[in-house]
């Protein structure tokens, strides 16, 4: 998700452009139970998942409107024996193909067989630098087997995404992290710090850096930049929560992304599913042309009619469209509300306030156990964030 | 290196061309993200084919826009390409 705000910036914003980015989430299921997972807390509940011909479908009709990146996440997508040939069609189609994966279930043979398929990109995440902190974090002894995969994803010529999900726990081992991205021969590096949806909301207090950790990584990022050349790009990605406005969430709803879940709900962004009040298409009876083009769940949020104040009659609201309807939903309980990382917010001491309590270190809220992503606590917890 | 009319350019590795009916563009493609080319770019780079040297690209360009003196705008996008690793050179 690196450099589309590029490729739009030249479209005409008067016109609908196509869906230029295919999110597959082939399933919800993951061998891992990281804490800041970007999945609905209540994944547990969906029922049945998309079969191979209706992926094919999906990845046919959206090409057939423009889509051309196409990423293949989860959940685990390893954990789809139909990976290789959902991947070999997507290639067939023309998409450029990126695999997410926590690295689990690769071994020779399947990624052998993914490099046949026509597999352009891996990324491959990490939870942190040391096979402790990771194994703790994700609540799985993965450490040593995300190292080997990194071995075989070079051995294959793949090129490689690094991504580490930055967050209290691990920040500080910034410097480590990068270390070990540069001992996997990393192309790309994405130091992403959590965004708080899903299993991240959950466990927020646990999770936000504070604002001394987060400087410190930011200056030791840009340290390693200076002083290591272009071998490896780094993106790190701030908190939202420490700025005073919000993110051009998904570069706009319904601009370019286009996500469909494990159970064949089409989206705008991965945790739209959300949203109360809206119906999100099924791509089992709705075209991708026609959830694209007409449905009321990609048109209700597109551009700036539907906003209320302080947005509406903001003069930076193309910059930013409001922010996202997820996190004002969250915060402000509205989804058409401005997202209260915006300091004009009349909400937005609800982020002040959180961002407060994150530099007082070892507070009430931040010792509170972590609560793991997993079925049985999904079912336990039963909402959506 | 500096990049003269003898530099052969070669579409990154981790890179591909490709043109898109939806964008009316050509478009370069890499892990995660696209870059939407401006004629000129896509007319260039899918020229750095590996085999052709600056020299034969623009005599090419030349040829079949029946324009002349591109030779500078040439070099300069080859660098700014080899810059962002668009290509790689020989
Ligand atoms: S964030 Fe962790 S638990 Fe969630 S899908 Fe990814 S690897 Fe699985
Ligand atoms: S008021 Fe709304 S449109 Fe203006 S900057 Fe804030 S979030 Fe963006």
């Amino acid at each position: 998700m690196t450099d589309l705000s590029e490729a739009v910036a030249v479209q005409d914003t008067a016109k609908i452009g196509p869906p230029l980015w295919l999110l597959a989430e082939l399933t919800y299921r993951c061998p891992l139970h990281c804490v800041y997972c970007y999945n609905p807390v209540d994944f547990a509940k969906t029922e049945d998942e998309l079969t191979t011909e209706q992926w094919f479908k999906v990845l046919r009709e959206a090409r057939e409107l423009g889509s051309v990146q196409c990423g293949f996440s989860g959940g685990e997508p390893m954990l789809r024996d139909d990976l290789e040939v959902i991947v070999a069609e997507a290639h067939r189609l023309g998409y450029y193909t990126n695999l997410l994966t926590s690295g689990v279930g690769l071994n020779e043979k399947r990624i052998g067989a993914l490099k046949e398929a026509g597999l352009d990109h891996i990324q491959l995440s990490f939870q942190d630098s040391t096979r402790e902190m990771n194994d703790f974090l994700s609540s799985t002894r993965t450490f040593d087997l995300k190292r080997r995969a990194a071995d075989m994803i070079k051995a294959h010529g793949y090129p490689m995404v690094m991504n580490c999900t930055i967050h209290r726990h691990n920040i500080d081992h910034i410097e480590a992290i990068l270390q070990l991205a540069s001992d996997i021969d990393a192309e790309y590096v994405e130091l992403a710090n959590t965004q708080y949806y899903g299993w991240a909301q959950v466990n927020r207090d646990q999770l936000l850096p504070s604002r001394e950790q987060l400087e410190r990584a930011e200056r030791i990022t840009n340290e390693w930049r200076a002083t290591h050349g272009n071998k490896m790009k780094l993106f790190f990605v701030v908190p939202d929560y420490y700025e005073k406005r919000p993110k051009k969430c998904m570069n706009g709803w319904g601009n370019i992304f286009l996500t469909i879940t494990p159970d064949g709900k089409a989206l705008p962004c991965h945790t739209a599913r959300m949203l109360p009040g809206l119906e999100f298409p099924d791509v089992r009876t709705s075209s991708i042309r026609e959830i694209w083009y007409e449905s009321e769940g990609f048109n209700r949020y597109r551009g700036t009619g539907w906003m209320k104040e302080p947005c509406s009659s903001c003069p930076e609201k193309e910059n930013d469209y409001g922010g996202c309807r997820c996190q004002a939903y969250m915060i402000a309980n509205d989804p058409a509300a401005a997202d209260p990382v915006c300091d004009k917010s009349p909400l937005h001491n609800r982020i002040t306030e959180v961002v407060d309590r994150a530099q007082i270190a070892g507070n009430a809220a931040q010792v509170k156990p972590l609560i793991y992503r997993g079925p049985k606590e999904s079912l336990q917890l039963d909402r959506p964030f | 290196m500096a990049i003269t009319t003898a530099t052969v350019p070669k579409v990154g590795r981790n890179f591909r061309i490709q043109w898109e009916p939806a964008q009316d563009a050509y478009v370069l493609l890499y892990p995660e993200g696209m870059v939407k080319l401006n004629q000129s770019a896509g007319e260039i780079l899918k020229r750095c084919d590996g085999a052709a040297n600056v020299a034969a690209i623009v005599a090419d360009l030349e040829t079949t826009f029946n324009a002349q003196g591109l030779e500078a705008d040439v070099l300069a996008f080859i660098e700014l390409a080899d810059q962002q690793k668009w290509v790689e050179l020989t």
